[in-house]
This record gives C-alpha cells, sequence and structure tokens, in this order.
C-alpha cells in the first residue's frame, strides 16, 4: 500500500452490496434495543406476567367471557401479549428518535443518502420486531398459567393481527418521536394518549361487559379491534367479527403509513 | 497491512506534536500537477473532459441565489458562489452570519427559500441521494452513538452509505487517525479531541471528494488542532474539495486558497485570500519615541497611546526611518512593525455595513 488513504477504492463500485442504506440503520434499531435486553425485552414481560398473575388470581372466578367457553386467565393472556407488542412497538421507535435528537447524532442519518422510505421502514419494521419478540416472551411464559393456548385457533390471524398492531404503534411511536423535542411530551403522548387507548381497548375484560354508552365508546378505539382480532386468532371468538377486525386495522394501519411517510418525507421537525 | 507515515506526530501512535504551521504547508503551496492527478483519481464521476489543467468543469460545490429565512430572521440572503473541485475554501463570519446554515443547506439539513445548491453537480434538493454520497460533514457538535464503540460507528456510518464490509477501510481510517488502539472502546470513554477525530473518520468513511468541515477546531487544544489541519491538509492534497468554517482567522489564511466572508446571511467579500488582503495591505510602523522626524510628519496616521502609527510603502522604507531617526538624535523607546493580516480585514468588513472595495471586487470574482 502506498503512503496514500485509497480514497478510489470505494467510488470505483468494489464493494457494491445488494445492501441498501436502510437495511444497516433497521440493523441499528435492532442492535439497540437487543443490547439491553433485560431491560427491553425481559422486563415487559415480567411486567405483563404480573399483570396476569394479579388479575387472574383476582378475577378468575368471577369474570365470564365468551359466556363461559374461555377461561378468563385464558381471555387474558392474548391481551397482554398485544398490549406488550402494542407498547413496545411505540416504545422502541419513539424513544430512539427522541434519544438521537436530543443527543444530536440524528444527523447522521439526514446526512446520508438514506430516502424517507428507507428511514420510514427501518425504524417501523425494527419497532415491530422489538414488539413480537416480547410478545412472543409474554405469550412463552404465560402458557404456564394456560397451556390451552399452545395451539391457537387460527394462527395466520395472530400474526396478521401482531404485525398490524406493531406496525400501527410503532408508527404512532415515530409521530411521537419526531414531534416530541423534550422528553416530557414523549412521556405526555405516551400516558395521556397511548396508555388509555391502550387500557381501554379489552385487553382485561370483554367489551360486552361494559354498560351502552361505554360499550359503544369502545367501537370508536381502533385498539379495541387490534386485540379482538388477535384474539379471534387464539379462540376463534370475538366481541366483532374478524373481518371487521381486519379492514378497520388494515385502514388504521394504511392511513398510518400514508401520514408517517408524508411526515418523513417533509423532514417534519428534522429538517428546517 | 502497510500503512501511510504522512501523518502528524500529533495523530500517528500518540507522539507529541510540538510544530505549528510550519508542518502544515497549505494547499496553495501543493504543486498544481500532483493536485490535479488526485482529483482525477478521486472523481471518476466527473466528466473527463473536466478533469485536468485549468479549468475545471463541474463545480465541487456552487451556490446559486439561495435565501432562507426563519421568521423575521433573514439567514441567507441571495448567496452565490462556487467552488472548484480540490479548492480549500475558508467561510468566515462573525457568529449568526449564516455559515452554518449555508453548509446546512448542503447537507440537506435546511431548505432554502429560494435558490438552489450543487455538490459535484448535484442538485441537493432534487438529486438529493447522489448530493449527500458527494459530500462529507464534520459537524461543529461533538455528537455520537452512545452505544457503540469507535468501530461500530464507523462501520454503521458507512452502512447508511450502503457500503458494506469495508473493514480493510475502516482500519486504515482509524490508524490514520490515530485511533487504532481505541477501535473497540465505547464512543462514551473516548476523550473530547478523540471524539472529534472520530467524526471526522465518519466524515470521511464513505470516500466523499467534498468535504466540510464546521468549525473543526473550536474548542481543541493547540496540539490536536495542529494536527487536525495538517489532516485536512492531506486530504486536500490528495484531491480533497475542502469548505471550512472557523473562528481561527490565522487558520483560514494559512490554509485556504479562497475565502468567503459572511454577514447577517450575505457574502461581503469573496475572494483569493491574496487579493481579499490586498486592498487594505499596508505596512505600520509603530514607534513610540519623543516625536517624529519633520520628513515624517506627513506619514503619521494617528496617536495610540504614546506611539505613533507611521504608513510604510515596503520594508525597505524602515530602513529610510531609522536614518531619520538617528539624523535627529531622536533616541527609540520602542518599535514594533505590522502588516495588515484576515482578522483585520475580517474586522473591517464584518465591522461596517458599507461594503468595501474588497467585498465588490470580491463579488463578481465569484
Amino acid at each position: 500500500m502506498n503512503e496514500r488513504m485509497d480514497f478510489a477504492a470505494v467510488k470505483t463500485g468494489e464493494k457494491k452490496s445488494w445492501q441498501k442504506p436502510w437495511h444497516m440503520l433497521f440493523y441499528k434499531e435492532v442492535l439497540r434495543f437487543w443490547r439491553v435486553g433485560f431491560q427491553t425485552v425481559a422486563a415487559p414481560v415480567v411486567t405483563a406476567l404480573l399483570y396476569l398473575l394479579i388479575f387472574s388470581h383476582v378475577l378468575e372466578s368471577r369474570v365470564s367471557v365468551f359466556d363461559g367457553r374461555v377461561s378468563y386467565t385464558a381471555f387474558l393472556v392474548p391481551g397482554l401479549v398485544m398490549m406488550s407488542v402494542l407498547q413496545n412497538a411505540f416504545a422502541n421507535t419513539s424513544s430512539s428518535l427522541i434519544q438521537s435528537k436530543v443527543v444530536g447524532n440524528m444527523i447522521f442519518l439526514l446526512l446520508a443518502p438514506i430516502t424517507p422510505w428507507g428511514f420510514f421502514l427501518a425504524y417501523v419494521l425494527a419497532g415491530v420486531l422489538r414488539g413480537m419478540v416480547v410478545g412472543l416472551g409474554v405469550w412463552l411464559a404465560a402458557l404456564y398459567f394456560a397451556p390451552e393456548l399452545w395451539r391457537p385457533a387460527a394462527l395466520g390471524w395472530v400474526i396478521v393481527f401482531g404485525f398490524l398492531g406493531g406496525a400501527i404503534l410503532a408508527m404512532l411511536g415515530v409521530i411521537a418521536g419526531l414531534w416530541s423535542e423534550k422528553f416530557d411530551q414523549l412521556a405526555t403522548f405516551q400516558n395521556f394518549i397511548i396508555l388509555p387507548l391502550t387500557f381501554l381497548s379489552g385487553v382485561f375484560y370483554s367489551v360486552h361487559s361494559l354498560p351502552g354508552f361505554w360499550f359503544k365508546v369502545s367501537h370508536l378505539n381502533p385498539f379495541f379491534y387490534i386485540i379482538d382480532g388477535f384474539r379471534y386468532g387464539f379462540f376463534g371468538l370475538s366481541d366483532v367479527s374478524p373481518w371487521l377486525n381486519l379492514a378497520i386495522v388494515g385502514a388504521v394501519c394504511a392511513g398510518l403509513t400514508w401520514g408517517t411517510w408524508a411526515l418523513v418525507a417533509r423532514g417534519w421537525k428534522l429538517r428546517n | 497491512m502497510k500503512v501511510g507515515c504522512w501523518l502528524p506526530a500529533g495523530f500517528a501512535r500518540g507522539a507529541r506534536s510540538t510544530d505549528g504551521y510550519s508542518c502544515c504547508a497549505p494547499a496553495a503551496l501543493f504543486g498544481v500537477r500532483e493536485r490535479e492527478k488526485a482529483l482525477s483519481r478521486l472523481s471518476p464521476t466527473l466528466p473527463a473532459s473536466g478533469r485536468g489543467k485549468g479549468a475545471l468543469m463541474t463545480s465541487a460545490v456552487e451556490f446559486q441565489a439561495v435565501s432562507r429565512r426563519f421568521g423575521e430572521l433573514q439567514a441567507l440572503d441571495d448567496i452565490s458562489f462556487t467552488i472548484a473541485p480540490g479548492e480549500f475554501f475558508g467561510l468566515l463570519g462573525p457568529n449568526g452570519a449564516g455559515k452554518t446554515t449555508l453548509i446546512s443547506v448542503l447537507g440537506g439539513l435546511v431548505r432554502p427559500n429560494s435558490g438552489r445548491a450543487f455538490v459535484m453537480g448535484h442538485d441537493v434538493t432534487t438529486d438529493y441521494l447522489n448530493s449527500r454520497r458527494q459530500l462529507g460533514v464534520v459537524p461543529q457538535e461533538v455528537v455520537f452513538d452512545p452505544f457503540l464503540t469507535v468501530r461500530e460507528t464507523l462501520r454503521f456510518q458507512a452502512g447508511y452509505f450502503g457500503l458494506y464490509r469495508v473493514d480493510d477501510w475502516i482500519d486504515e481510517i482509524l490508524h490514520h487517525l490515530g485511533l487504532s488502539d481505541k477501535a473497540d472502546k465505547n464512543m462514551r470513554t473516548l476523550s473530547g479531541g478523540m471524539k472529534r477525530r472520530v467524526l471526522i473518520g465518519q466524515a470521511l468513511v464513505h470516500k466523499p471528494p467534498v468535504i466540510v468541515l464546521d468549525e473543526p477546531t473550536a474548542g481543541v487544544d493547540v496540539e490536536l488542532r495542529h494536527a487536525l489541519w495538517t489532516f485536512i491538509s492531506r486530504l486536500n492534497k490528495e484531491g480533497h474539495t475542502i469548505l471550512l468554517t472557523t473562528h481561527y482567522l490565522r487558520e483560514a489564511e494559512t490554509l485556504c486558497d479562497r475565502i468567503a466572508m459572511l454577514k447577517s446571511g450575505r457574502v461581503v467579500a469573496l475572494d483569493h485570500k491574496h487579493r481579499l488582503l490586498s486592498p487594505f495591505e499596508m505596512i505600520v510602523a509603530r514607534l513610540t519615541a519623543a516625536r517624529v522626524p519633520d520628513a515624517w510628519q506627513t506619514r503619521v496616521r494617528r496617536m495610540e497611546g504614546q506611539s505613533f502609527l507611521i504608513e510604510l510603502n515596503h520594508f525597505e522604507e524602515l530602513e529610510t526611518l531609522l536614518a531619520a531617526l538617528r539624523a535627529d538624535n531622536i533616541p527609540i523607546e520602542d518599535l514594533q512593525v505590522e502588516q495588515t493580516d484576515l482578522e483585520q480585514v475580517f474586522l473591517r468588513l464584518t465591522g461596517s455595513d458599507q461594503e468595501s472595495p474588497a467585498a465588490n471586487s470580491g463579488g463578481s470574482s465569484s
């Protein structure tokens, strides 16, 4: 090698790869949560199990769901699995973006030739992956309490709603991460929007057990359709038609995809 | 792997650098032929007709009537100039002049309200993927990803540009930046100076022909500053176009070929540094004595304290002045000779709202 730094090598394309810039961003986002797996994967699994332990112990003999065809503990598990998927998908994208903005290392992404679609896909898919890994962990651990859930009635529905639910929350996380300039703004988004919508979506109960007014209000919550469709995958039973669930969740997902992509493409809160 | 030995002592193997600007040969001193050869090697994407002697084809950087307003603040006001491939270009101006905004336009971080900007002929808005591939930016702030090691930082940055499996190149960068022994350290554990070196490595990792440095030596100790300038000078010698913003005028004067001065978002001067200096060029003898010889009374510009500031047309006139002092039997208490430097030009141009002759001539030369 001569004394110069060989700047010509890459320019000639000798190292060209099929891999795109956004693949590396996706890999980094996965690595980011995987390296702190105790905090990002194990802790949410433990939290979900504590919910399961307490609620099932207190309510198992008092609550009847799906006309008694499903035990309350079994009913609770898909809800907790999906709640974990939703919360962790949101947390992954939103926390990564706000950290990059606050620390300032977002500049390295903004200067790179990453397309808006690449940016969008890298963050959202990494968020979905974390959500599904945590959800899988909750499901496997919960089998101890509800072994009958080992074989879901319709695994395809489980996977589809798991993916769509994770994607919706990952996109909301992107929006929240872009919008927030401080951590407390993000906490506001999380505590006043995401958490109520999640908890009031039928995670812990069937909406049929609610009084008329709240029954109707629940149907305005898109998270309800995510959890109801996901639960259908486990039991073959749901509060509303699985196809209605799929249509609404798919429409919400499509709308958010367009909206989030548009914000990223505009460089909203990223580029002046 | 055999690696280069040209790096300054401050970078290589932790040795201490004691030399100053003498080790940082200004870009203007490098041979034209050598630079052109380096350019043709570095920029294979440029049209062949553009490479070689004389006028160099596509501009490395071009601003066409770029304006940008933030609310009431006109951050950039109709900025137009070009930077030729291989040039070492300085961008000077007081805080808030618009330097960072202007280079942010190049990187796509700021979008102009009007006008266009190009990097190696690629529009930064409509052809941003290609323009960003041609551009390496060393940001002003020392920022890093606290989850990553030094090597991972460079590996991820290369990946963001679609370059995978470039560990040999990363090793070379690490060596030249004196970071080989820190490669597997987490970024958080590095000193400020080391982190700044990593920033430079990140800007180089995709081998861009144009490198922008936004006040890279702000808050850096003297040793590292000299080492950085030697490194950047070398990059320029190898054909990279350098766009530098700095507050250290002496460095801009030493390193840069051409200099633009910004004030309130406008270019108030733009020219080769020698031409920029020439309208203001003068030699001043600061004489502390009881009086000035009669023949020199008309040459006294003003008094500063007990000192007379006397204009000289050239250094040889100093002999005449000393002879006159001896002839009139005037004892010299103190005598200093000063020459106009960039700082004085800078202060004159940015300290007044009126444009100077240099500003006018510079503007037209762009």
